[in-house]
């Protein structure tokens, strides 16, 4: 049976805004996807983004929706969840949103460990703002503003999520499009502060600009650089050059700050009884 | 009565103030002068059954304040000169989207770092034109402890009143000062409370101007399903470059507090009656003020004082017929020169206008202000 | 049993003719037509529904 997503689209808000090709579309459609999975309350979920071409992707869901301003998505949905934890957070927006301008909030979200879903979509480049190098740009990769080659080496969203304390981490790509919703599934379950990257692609200004003859190339070029966490295992440093891994990437429990807080609200107030 | 009476400081006052109107959220980010706000709310809204946060930055404060003001909540930060510089971003944010909210700026000296423990008076222009765009700009600038108690109430009040954002801005001073406060009772001050859709989920737009120019505002998590965005918008919250309708919800949203003035705009007018000279002044250098002009009018001078409690909008029509009254005005100020050029706007050139600045993180003292009644007498 | 044939749709006002069903559709059921994309052998369809999913305007729909 084909999935019917214009159940969860606004009255005639397609076709969408992005570029032929563009992978956000397909990101987009596994998040639908994943939200039906999970049969999560479409009143009770708030979906919330920063600035550039993958922040416009709430517009089109019918959820309470919030736009909000670049790179600040996460700490916006910060202020939802916690004046109403019953509350389905998401947060989702590109990589120069998620990691440059809202690196700082990116990070502090990973370390609290507040439940919700951050979704990023990391095409490599600022597309809306016409394509200039944004922190996940490969080294010596041509941007905009980066004619003569990027500089700047590239963070990695992933280990940075990692490395500030998010409890849930998993990576995927707009080619592999049938994994994207069952690693937003795993996400939207975990209690705690999940995040999911996407790789994708710009064919408008990224490829352009870096030898990408067609969008086939560029997703061509994902379906050659994931490897599967559990492959990876079997593989050798030399085998494993130039590659991404993808999947599950990380997992573990810790105490979620929203139910933390709401104990300590419970302790206080005992203890004005008492 | 039997009313609670307290010696508090005035960033104290705030916070219970806050608690009061029926504030259930504050997310802040600690910065010297204002952190006493960030500390009493810490330890009371968990008491009231309500959220605390410390973010990881100024921006991220003002963000999570909207975020939480959209559930219905009401919500408040609280900052100082460069936290307020960094929270405009999202002021700017609240305004376009007309989401509900206050920010308490205890004003120190700058720019930049300036004078972190010195009081000030020189934001309240930043208060109007520090985010970008055209947009409405509420502020209130409160000259005791009690009445930082009440005007954050009254914040809160015109924040969910008029859908918008409203600064309330102590000096330093204000801010930091002990004085006795008598706590109102549960009901005593008036609390005001955002106005919710009447219409269905299926038939509400978040700017839907059948019900005026200050729409009723849904919850977030409460059954109605809405976008917003701080694009240029339309009446159901979507983006839009439509000329017409970009151009009428501009000029709505700076309408609905423009013709709100008469409801808004309080000041208080001392001994201005038979005035010569008017001293406008306000926050901490309006007690300055009206110790001046006690001693002017011991020494034969028709002096008064007319001080500002709303500074935005500005007391425009009570200035303007002041000038029509007095010979002369002053304005002392803790900065070098903004409410000047705010009066002589009012006053059109029929009272000659002249201030007293200062800057140097010293309050301007009544024999200051005394010097230049007589100076201009 | 008889095999069911997929329906496959593709909605022309959302396709933005990116090519992405027609090269990765292992069986070759779609073609370009002008700039949008259009069925072609749609006899050919092994329903694996990776157009469908891959689809970036929602202009695929596979109906088994």
């Amino acid at each position: 049976m084909g999935f019917d997503y214009e159940k969860y689209i606004r009255p005639g808000k397609l076709p969408h805004i992005w570029c032929p090709g563009c992978g956000h579309g397909i990101v987009m459609k596994g998040l639908i996807r994943a939200i039906d999975a999970l049969a999560l309350d479409r009143d009770m979920t708030a979906i919330v983004s920063g600035i550039g071409c993958a922040s416009r992707l709430p517009g089109y869901l019918d959820f309470c929706t919030l736009h909000t301003t670049h790179g600040r998505g996460v700490a916006f949905a910060t202020g939802i969840k916690m004046a109403k934890p019953g509350m389905n957070v998401i947060c989702v927006g590109g990589d120069g949103d998620g990691v440059a301008i809202g690196g700082n909030h990116f990070i502090h979200a990973c370390r609290r460990n507040i439940d919700m879903t951050y979704l990023i979509m990391n095409n490599h480049i600022y597309g809306m703002t016409g394509g200039q190098f944004s922190p996940t740009t490969p080294f010596g990769a041509r941007a905009s503003t980066t004619p003569y080659g990027n500089p700047d080496p590239p963070f990695d969203i992933a280990r940075l999520a990692i490395g500030a304390g998010a409890t849930f981490v998993a990576r995927g790509t707009a080619f592999h499009a049938s994994q994207i919703d069952k690693l937003l599934v795993e996400a939207i379950r975990h209690k705690g502060f999940s995040v999911v990257e996407i790789l994708d692609s710009c064919p408008t200004t990224f490829g352009r600009k870096n030898k990408f003859k067609s969008v086939i190339e560029m997703m061509n070029h994902l379906k050659e650089i994931a490897v599967p966490v559990a492959a990876a295992d079997k593989m050798s440093a030399e085998q494993l050059q130039g590659k991404v891994l993808t999947g599950v990437l990380h997992r573990e429990d810790k105490p979620e700050y929203v139910e933390e807080y709401g104990r300590l609200v419970e302790r206080v107030r005992e203890s004005m009884e008492g | 009565m039997s009313n609670k009476v307290a010696f508090l400081q005035g960033n104290e006052a705030c916070a219970h103030g806050a608690i009061y109107a029926g504030c259930r959220f504050f997310a802040g980010y600690p910065i010297t002068p204002s952190t006493e706000v960030a500390e009493v709310l810490s330890n009371e809204l968990p008491r009231v059954g309500g959220a605390f946060i410390q973010m990881e930055d100024e921006i991220a404060a003002m963000a999570a304040v909207i975020g939480a003001s959209l559930t219905g909540m009401k919500a408040l930060t609280a900052t100082s000169g460069p936290g307020f510089s960094l929270k405009q971003e999202n002021i700017g944010y609240a305004c376009i989207t007309e989401v509900p909210c206050v920010i308490i700026n205890v004003m120190r000296g700058g720019p930049s770092t300036g004078m972190p423990t010195g009081p000030s008076q020189s934001d309240v222009m930043q208060a109007k034109w520090g985010t970008h765009g055209d947009h409405p700009a509420i502020c209130l600038v409160p000259a005791s402890v009690q009445e930082l108690f009440t005007e954050t109430v009254r914040a809160f009040n015109l924040a969910e009143k008029y859908r918008t954002p409203v600064t309330v801005m102590p000096d330093e001073i204000v801010g930091h000062m002990r004085e006795r406060i008598v706590f109102p009772e549960p009901g005593e001050l008036e609390v005001i409370n955002r106005t919710l859709p009447s219409v269905g989920p299926g038939e509400y737009k978040p700017y839907d101007t059948r019900f005026g120019d200050v729409p009723p505002l849904a919850s977030f998590g409460s059954g109605y399903r809405f976008h917003v965005t701080g694009l240029n918008k339309a009446e159901d919250g979507f983006p839009t470059t439509r000329a017409d309708l970009v151009q009428a919800e501009e000029e709505r949203q700076v309408r609905k507090v423009e013709k709100a003035i008469d409801d808004i705009v309080t000041y208080e007018e001392y001994l201005l009656d038979d005035a010569e000279i008017a001293v406008v002044a306000f926050g901490a250098i309006s007690r300055s003020a009206r110790f001046a002009v006690n001693e002017a009018r011991k020494r034969g001078i028709r002096a008064g004082l007319f001080r500002i409690i709303t500074y935005w909008p500005f007391p425009e029509r009570q200035i303007r017929a002041l000038g029509q009254r007095v010979k002369a005005i002053i304005t002392p100020e803790m900065n070098l020169g903004m409410t000047i050029h705010e009066v002589r706007r009012c006053v059109e050139g029929r009272a000659p206008v002249s201030g007293i600045f200062r800057v140097d993180g010293e309050p301007i003292n009544p024999a200051q202000i005394l010097a230049g009644i007589q100076e201009v007498r | 049993m008889e095999k069911k044939q997929p329906k496959i749709e593709i909605n022309e006002k959302y396709c933005k003719g990116c090519r992405i069903c027609v090269e990765f559709c292992p069986t070759k059921v779609f073609e370009m037509r002008g700039f949008v994309a259009s069925v072609k052998n749609p006899e050919a369809c092994i329903a694996c529904m990776q157009c469908e999913l891959r689809c970036p305007d929602f202009a695929v729909t596979v109906t088994l």
